[in-house]
C-alpha cells in the first residue's frame, strides 16, 4: 500500500515525443485509470512506472521512496499484460509461485501466499494445469495471481481484459472490482474501454498525445469535461457536437433558444449528450430519422437535422420511428455542454 | 467427397513409403553385408546374412584388431563438444540481436550469419595456418573450434528467427519477478524455444558426425583420428577389408540414429512450430 506520484516525467523514442511533462500524484488505496486513444502513451506511462522503459526526465515515486533508479522487481510492483504473458511451461502453481521463488522465500510462505491467491480467484482446481490448458479467462486470472501473490504496494494492469470475449469482460471487470474492494491496493489500470474506465476508477485520467487532458472522478468527467475532446471519449454513445451560434446571451440552433449563456456572439459548439434527449412536440432538434435501431430496452435514434447537421438520441424502447419520419427532440438546458471554437468547455 | 480424400491420402502414403525404401536401401545394404564375409558380399550382396554366408570377422576386426573405440571416442568428443557450443553461444547471440537494441546491431546480425553463404572450407589453406600457429594441430580442440565457427551461422539465423516470435510481455513480466537477464535467457527463453534446439543440433551434428575434410587436413594423428578417417585405413591401395568397412560404418551409424530418436519428437514439433496455431 503505497502512494505514487509521477512528477515532469518526459519520454521520447529517438526524436519522437511520447509522453510530455506529466505529473500525477495518485493516493493511497486509489483504483487510477489512464484511458485514450490508441498510441496515446498509456502503456508507455505504464511501463516507466514498472521500470520497464527508463525516463528521458522526471521523477516517479511510490510511498516515500524515489524508484526510477531502481530495477522493477525492487520498485515494489507487479504487472498483469494484455497477453498474459504466462510461462507456457510451468503449471498454475509454478506460475503463481515463480517470483517468489526466485525472491528466496521459504516454500511454506510460497505456498501460503499461491493457496490465498489461487482461493481468492478460484483457481484451487486447476493448480496442476498448463496455461494452454486453460480458458483466456482462467489465463487472465492467474496473470492476475501471480501478481497478487508477490504483496506489491501498486498494482498495474495494461488492458488485462481487452483479449476476453465481451461476456467474459465484463465477468472479470466485477472480479478486479471485488479485488480492489478487497485488497486495497494502489492500483494503476491502462485501457481505452470507457465503460471500463468509469466502471473501475475512483479517478481517471485521460491522456492524449502524451499529455494529460483531465484528472478526475468518472462523474466529474462525465458532467463537466474540460474540452471536446474528454467530452467526446467518456460517455457511450459519444456526446453529439453541433455548430451553434450564441446571440445575445444566447445559444441557437436554428433560430431556437437552448440555453442561456454569458458570451459574446459569435460560433460555438454545443455538447448534447444522446441519453439527454427526450422527444418532445415542440423541441428545438427537428429532423427527419436515417437510422433507427432498436435494442428492447432502449433505441437509438439517429436523426438528420435541417440544416445537414446530424445527431444520435437514446430513447426510451416506448417509442417506434421509421426512417424518414420526422421528430423533434428536446433536451434540458442544464445538460447542454457549450465550447468554445478552440474546444474548451465555456459552460456555466 | 470421402473418396477423393481417402485415394489422396493413399497416394501421399505410396509415396512417402517409396521415398522412404530408397533411402533405407543403402542403409540397409551396409548393415546386411557387414555380417557377411568377403567372399558373401561379393557372391550375393543383397542375401542375408544367414548359413555359412554369416561372419563377424568385420566386427571382429573394427572392434579388437583395429583402435576404432578411440576413433569413435574421438568423433563422440568433437561431436558433442562443438554441438554443445553452437548451441550455447548461437541461443545467446540470436537473444541478444532478437532483444536488443544497440547501436550497429542489424550490421552485426548480418555479420554473424554471413557465413551461410561463404562455405568454410574455402579458408582451409588460411585455417590450417592459423590452426599450426597456435600449436593446435593434430588436437580434437582444432577440429572443435572450425566445427563450432561452422555451425554457428545457420544456428543464429534459425534461432534468431524464433526468438523474435517469443512474447515481449513474457521476458517482461519475468523482469518485473527479479530474474537477471541469464536468467531470464536460461529459465524462460530457452524451455520456450526446446523444439528449435532439437532441430538446430540434429542439423548441425550431421555435417560434423560425418565430415571427412577437417580431421584429414587439421587432426590426421593416430591419437585423433574421427570414425570417419579410421575407416580409412581398412581401404588399402591394394585390398579393401570390405566387412570391416561395413562393420565400422554400422556402428557410426548408431549415435546419429539415437540421437535422432531422443530429439525426434522435439524436431518434428520444430518443424511444424508456426505451421499449427499453438
Ligand atoms: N520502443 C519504441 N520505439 C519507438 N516508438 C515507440 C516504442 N514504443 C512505443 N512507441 C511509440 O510511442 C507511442 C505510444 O505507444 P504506447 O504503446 O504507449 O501507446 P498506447 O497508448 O498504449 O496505445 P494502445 O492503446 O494501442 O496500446 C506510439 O506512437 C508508439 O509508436
Ligand atoms: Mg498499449
Amino acid at each position: 500500500m503505497a502512494t505514487l506520484s509521477l512528477k515532469g516525467i518526459n519520454k521520447s523514442f529517438g526524436s519522437v515525443d511520447v509522453i510530455r511533462d506529466l505529473s500525477l500524484d495518485v493516493n493511497n488505496g486509489e483504483f487510477i485509470v489512464f484511458v485514450g486513444p490508441s498510441g496515446c502513451g498509456k502503456s508507455t506511462l505504464l511501463r516507466m512506472i514498472a521500470g520497464l522503459e527508463t525516463l528521458t526526465d522526471g521523477a516517479i515515486s511510490i510511498g516515500d521512496k524515489r524508484v526510477d533508479h531502481l530495477p522493477p522487481a525492487n520498485r515494489g510492483i507487479a504487472m498483469v499484460f494484455q497477453s498474459y504473458a504466462l510461462y507456457p511451461h510451468k503449471d498454475v502453481r509454478g506460475n503463481l509461485g515463480f517470483a517468489l521463488k526466485h525472491a528466496g522465500i521459504e516454500k511454506q510462505e510460497i505456498d501460503k501466499r499461491v493457496n490465498n491467491a489461487s482461493e481468492i480467484l478460484g483457481l484451487s482446481e486447476m493448480m496442476e494445469r498448463k496455461p494452454r490448458e486453460l480458458s483466456g479467462g482462467q489465463r487472465q486470472r492467474v496473470a492476475i495471481g501471480r501478481a497478487i501473490v508477490r504483496e506489491p504496494d501498486v498494482f498495474l494492469f495494461d488492458e488485462p481484459l481487452s483479449n476476453l470475449d465481451a461476456a467474459l469482460r465484463v465477468h472479470m471487470r466485477i472480479e478486479i472490482l471485488k479485488l480492489h474492494q478487497r485488497l486495497r491496493n494502489t492500483m494503476v489500470y491502462v485501457t481505452h474501454d470507457q465503460i471500463e474506465a468509469m466502471t473501475l476508477a475512483d479517478r481517471i485520467v485521460v491522456l492524449r498525445d502524451g499529455r494529460v487532458e483531465q484528472v478526475g472522478t468518472p462523474l466529474e468527467l462525465y458532467k463537466k469535461p474540460v474540452n471536446t475532446f474528454v467530452a467526446a471519449f467518456i460517455g457511450s454513445p459519444a456526446m453529439n457536437f453541433l455548430q451553434a451560434n450564441v446571440q445575445d446571451s444566447s445559444v441557437n440552433l436554428e433560430g431556437e433558444s437552448i440555453c442561456t449563456l454569458n458570451a459574446k456572439d459569435g460560433p460555438v459548439q454545443l455538447g448534447v449528450r444522446p441519453e439527454h434527449l427526450v422527444v418532445s412536440d415542440n423541441g428545438p432538434f427537428k429532423g427527419s430519422v436515417s437510422v433507427f435501431e432498436h435494442l428492447g430496452g432502449e433505441s437509438f435514434v439517429h436523426l438528420a437535422l435541417a440544416d445537414e447537421q446530424s445527431l444520435v438520441a437514446k430513447l426510451d424502447g416506448e417509442y417506434i420511428f421509421n426512417p424518414g419520419d420526422e421528430c423533434s427532440l428536446a433536451i434540458k438546458a442544464e445538460h447542454c455542454h457549450v465550447f468554445d471554437s478552440a474546444g474548451r468547455n465555456i459552460t456555466e | 467427397m470421402l473418396i477423393t480424400q481417402r485415394l489422396s491420402s493413399a497416394g501421399i502414403h505410396a509415396v512417402l513409403i517409396a521415398y522412404s525404401l530408397l533411402a533405407l536401401f543403402p542403409l540397409a545394404l551396409i548393415v546386411i553385408n557387414s555380417f557377411k564375409s568377403k567372399k558373401a558380399i561379393f557372391r550375393d550382396p543383397t542375401g542375408l546374412p544367414l548359413g555359412d554366408n554369416f561372419s563377424s570377422k568385420g566386427y571382429d576386426s573394427v572392434l579388437n584388431n583395429s583402435d576404432f573405440p578411440l576413433y569413435f571416442g574421438n568423433s563422440l568428443t568433437v561431436t558433442c563438444v562443438s554441438l554443445v557450443l553452437i548451441l550455447l553461444l548461437g541461443a545467446m547471440a540470436a537473444h541478444a540481436l532478437s532483444e536488443y537494441r544497440f547501436p550497429g546491431d542489424s550490421l552485426i546480425g548480418l555479420y554473424l550469419i554471413l557465413g551461410i553463404m561463404v562455405p568454410i572450407r574455402l579458408g582451409t589453406v588460411a585455417l590450417l595456418q592459423l590452426i599450426v600457429d597456435l600449436g593446435l594441430a593434430n588436437t580434437l580442440t582444432a577440429l572443435i573450434l572450425v566445427y563450432t565457427a561452422q555451425g554457428l551461422p545457420i544456428a543464429i539465423f534459425i534461432f534468431t528467427e524464433f526468438l523474435r516470435s517469443v512474447s515481449k510481455e513474457i521476458k517482461d513480466s519475468a523482469r518485473i519477478d527479479g530474474l537477471s537477464e541469464y536468467r531470464i535467457f536460461f529459465e524462460v527463453v530457452i524451455p520456450l524455444v526446446r523444439p528449435v534446439i532439437a532441430t538446430v543440433a540434429v542439423f548441425s551434428m550431421i555435417p560434423i558426425w560425418n565430415d571427412l575434410w577437417f580431421p584429414l587436413i587439421l587432426s590426421p594423428g593416430e591419437e585423433t583420428r574421427t570414425v570417419t578417417l579410421g575407416v580409412q585405413q581398412f581401404i588399402g591401395q591394394y585390398t579393401v577389408n570390405w566387412g570391416a568397412v561395413l562393420a565400422a560404418l554400422s556402428v557410426a551409424i548408431l549415435p546419429v540414429l539415437v540421437m535422432y530418436i531422443i530429439f525426434s519428437k522435439q524436431l518434428i514439433r520444430g518443424i511444424t512450430a508456426g505451421a499449427v496455431k499453438g
